[in-house]
């Protein structure tokens, strides 16, 4: 369709010229006046998030994995989703093995009726007996297609890092890569984000100058300001329509 | 009235009619105002971002097609196919012929109302292609067989109630639950098992920068990024006006148009797309096509004072202020745009002959004006499409459509009795005597009566008793 092309664009041209538009000058100041001191950034974006049911974790760059395996044993969460390929992936795993996760409290393993791996997709937080006892951690290690089944119909949650956080909205920036793929934060159940406490910014225009988003735009950039949610009925808020359920931010203080 | 013109009076009667549809509206939108006001307490604050956000959408216009090239050339490098189409039919067979390719039978849509305004469901159906609205107000509209009654909100005008009776009626094993937490996990249910099998995911645009090649969407439900991430072929869809100049021309729209919207201060996701599956990723489309779309803008365009309606950024707040809107709905303009963006916008697409009521469904209150987030000047736009309506060749299409000898012999009658005194004098002497005895039911005031009462007379002219008080004429 070069026609339309170029028709389209003659005529536009053409017309803008006979009728030129001098817009005024675009004066960004009222968005760069907004800023916060150090110490609000953190608790506003928690404030802001938690309005809309976002789940906080604290941890520091030594127990993160540990924190991690002991909060998805306390909810039953059977399985993560992780990208093994990446410094927090390998973090993972060794810490996953030196965790001595507390056992979960109530009911003994074997109690569980089912194993990790076939516990149906579950919405919200098993009920205490269902406890699963170990979550098994998987690999994001092949493409899509071949992960695609597993991916929608049983793996629980996902993990992914984030470039940071915007204290204005509230808002994680997610930056998927080759190695950190974009459907890790966006099909299992439960997303868990890991933001380290010293990389807040006040604004999304302070965060795109500073991390100099427009020399080099990834694949997906993506600001996830809390679990999926909608008020398409009746406008009453309801969350988990078709991505995450619950989104997790654990946040890794220096 | 043409024959296949919408009878906008005939349908906002019926609309007005049904308590149950005006409760459900006046409802939501009271609900949407006083979020949004929530959200721009900080008067200083709106003033100044809106001030930017405008002159962004300002700037873009009058770059116009220098940024469509260089956004074509940035989309082109990433990977990005770009299609350009004058035509709904154009367009429409664009995606036909992608989805041809790459042998699609399953397409998942997010909200998209350039596709609205193609008509491509319908379109893809009779090719034998099934869609699939995503958006849960969407696929609510869908499963109903109606149209949306809100660009943002498109199940507004259904409460919990009738959502339940029509899940149970359309979808397998559904429970009759009037309860929002289960119906939306419902279609949680019924869609995932789609976004896995879909061929072909489509999508709108929101703003697409010139700067960078990036297409960037906002929205809460996730849904959007399902049918830009999973399927392996993505169609976006764009009027020519969404392009922007910078990325950093995005916060101040981004800043806006959740806050003017939904009164939320972000959206829950902002998908911002700068190519397809690059080698070595593992997931995302392997190809992304952008189709833009004129249908009419360029036209729009040629005209510096009707130009500025091209600087919408879609949010439909001027719907939720417009005193009108908020007691008809939606589906009594019977229009892909409904409300105060869709009075001034359709028309100028569909032209005057079919939409010229459209422009005459407004008090002229200005409550769009003022909280418009970038600043269009609705109501002055309305105001010029009324005289282009009744002004044969104008810039508008079908301009004149509306004219009429009688209502124009009726003008040049009041005009020249304004510019005589004595004509002046005589008729409203005339007015004073005759007026009470002439029945409400005479035809030319059956409009106005049949619905008020007619107003009485007075015996003697304001002039009169201004100069029997002593008030010299001038
Ligand atoms: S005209 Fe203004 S208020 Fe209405 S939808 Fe467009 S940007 Fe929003």
């Amino acid at each position: 369709m070069s026609d339309a092309r170029s028709s389209i664009l003659t005529k536009l041209r053409t017309t803008r010229d006979a009728h030129p538009l001098s817009p005024p000058a675009s004066d960004f100041a009222p968005i760069e006046a907004k800023q916060w001191p150090d110490q609000e950034r953190l608790p506003r974006i928690r404030r802001l998030m938690e309005a809309v049911h976002t789940e906080f974790l604290d941890a520091t760059e030594s127990d993160w994995p540990a924190v991690l395996r002991e909060f998805l044993a306390r909810e039953g969460v059977g399985s993560l989703l992780y990208a093994p390929a990446t410094e927090a992936g390998k973090r993972l795993v060794e810490g996953w093995e030196t965790a001595s996760p507390s056992p979960p409290r109530g009911e003994a393993p074997h109690e569980s009726p089912e194993g990790p791996a076939a516990h149906p997709p579950h919405p919200n937080p098993l009920p205490g007996g269902e406890r699963g006892p170990n979550p098994t951690l998987i690999p994001y290690d092949r493409p899509l297609e071949d992960l695609k089944s597993h991916l929608f119909e049983s793996i629980e949650a996902g993990l992914t890092t984030t470039r940071g956080a915007i204290a204005e909205t509230g808002s994680l920036i997610l930056w998927p890569t080759a190695d950190e793929p974009r459907t890790l934060s966006l099909v299992p159940h439960i997303h868990i984000a890991l933001l380290r406490a010293d990389a807040l910014y006040d604004t999304f225009l302070q965060a795109m100058r500073e991390q100099g988003w427009a020399q080099a735009m990834p694949t997906n950039l993506l600001l996830v300001s809390g679990p999926s949610k909608t008020a398409d009925i009746e406008q009453t808020l309801a969350y988990g329509v078709h991505g995450p359920k619950r989104l997790i931010v654990l946040v890794v203080h220096p | 009235m043409d024959g296949n013109a919408p009878d906008f009076a005939a349908a906002s009667r019926a609309a007005l009619a049904d308590p149950q549809l005006r409760g459900n509206f006046r409802r939501a939108m009271d609900g949407l105002m006083s979020k949004r006001a929530a959200q721009f307490a900080d008067t200083g604050e709106w003033t100044g971002v809106r001030a930017l956000a405008a002159s962004v959408r300002l700037r873009a216009l009058s770059k116009l097609p220098e940024l469509l090239e260089k956004l074509e050339e940035n989309c082109t490098r990433n990977g990005i196919a770009v299609h350009w189409a004058a035509t709904t039919e154009e367009a429409n067979a664009i995606a036909l012929d992608i989805l041809h390719k790459a042998n699609a039978k399953l397409v998942v849509k997010g909200k998209s109302m350039v596709t609205e305004e193609m008509h491509l469901n319908a379109v893809l159906e009779k090719d034998g292609i099934e869609v699939l609205e995503s958006d849960l107000g969407e696929y609510i509209v869908q499963l109903d067989g109606t149209m949306p009654s809100h660009i943002i909100m498109p199940a507004i005008h259904l409460n919990t109630k009738q959502i339940a009776h029509l899940f149970k009626r359309k979808i397998k094993d559904a429970e009759s639950r009037e309860d929002a937490a289960y119906l939306t996990d419902l279609a949680r249910r019924v869609l995932r098992a789609k976004f896995q099998a879909a061929d072909v995911g489509m999508s709108g645009v929101n703003a697409a920068v010139a700067e960078t090649g990036t297409l960037c969407l906002i929205e809460n439900e996730g849904n959007g990024r399902m049918c830009t991430t999973v399927p392996p072929v993505h169609i976006a869809f764009m009027g020519l006006e969404k392009v922007v100049e910078t990325l950093e021309d995005v916060p101040p729209v981004i800043s806006l148009l959740p806050r003017s919207a939904t009164g939320q201060p972000i959206t829950t996701y902002v998908n911002m797309i700068s190519g397809p599956r690059k080698d070595g990723e593992k997931d995302g489309p392997r190809e992304v096509h952008l189709v833009i779309l004129d249908n009419g803008r360029s036209g729009i365009y040629a005209d510096p004072e009707l130009r500025d309606t091209l600087r919408c950024i879609r949010c439909g707040a001027c719907m939720n202020h417009c005193p009108v809107y908020t007691k008809v709905g939606g589906h009594a303009y019977e229009a892909p745009y409904p409300g105060p963006i869709g009075k001034i916008l359709v028309p100028q697409i569909e032209g005057l002959a079919k939409r010229g009521a459209m422009p005459h469904a407004c008090t002229m209150c200005n409550a769009c004006v003022e909280i418009c987030p970038v600043k269009i000047p609705i109501v002055e736009i309305m105001g010029r499409l009324r005289v282009e309506a009744v002004k044969p060749g104008g810039a508008v299409k079908d301009g004149g459509a509306k004219a009429s000898r009688a209502e124009a012999m009726v003008w040049s009658g009041w005009a020249a009795m304004n510019a005589s005194p004595t004509a002046y004098r005589i008729a409203t002497a005339a007015m004073s005597r005759l007026g009470n005895a002439a029945p409400a039911s005479l035809p030319m005031l059956k409009e106005w009566t049949n619905v008020r009462t007619k107003p009485r007379f007075a015996g003697r002219t304001l002039h009169d008793l201004a100069r029997a008080k002593g008030v010299p004429d001038v």
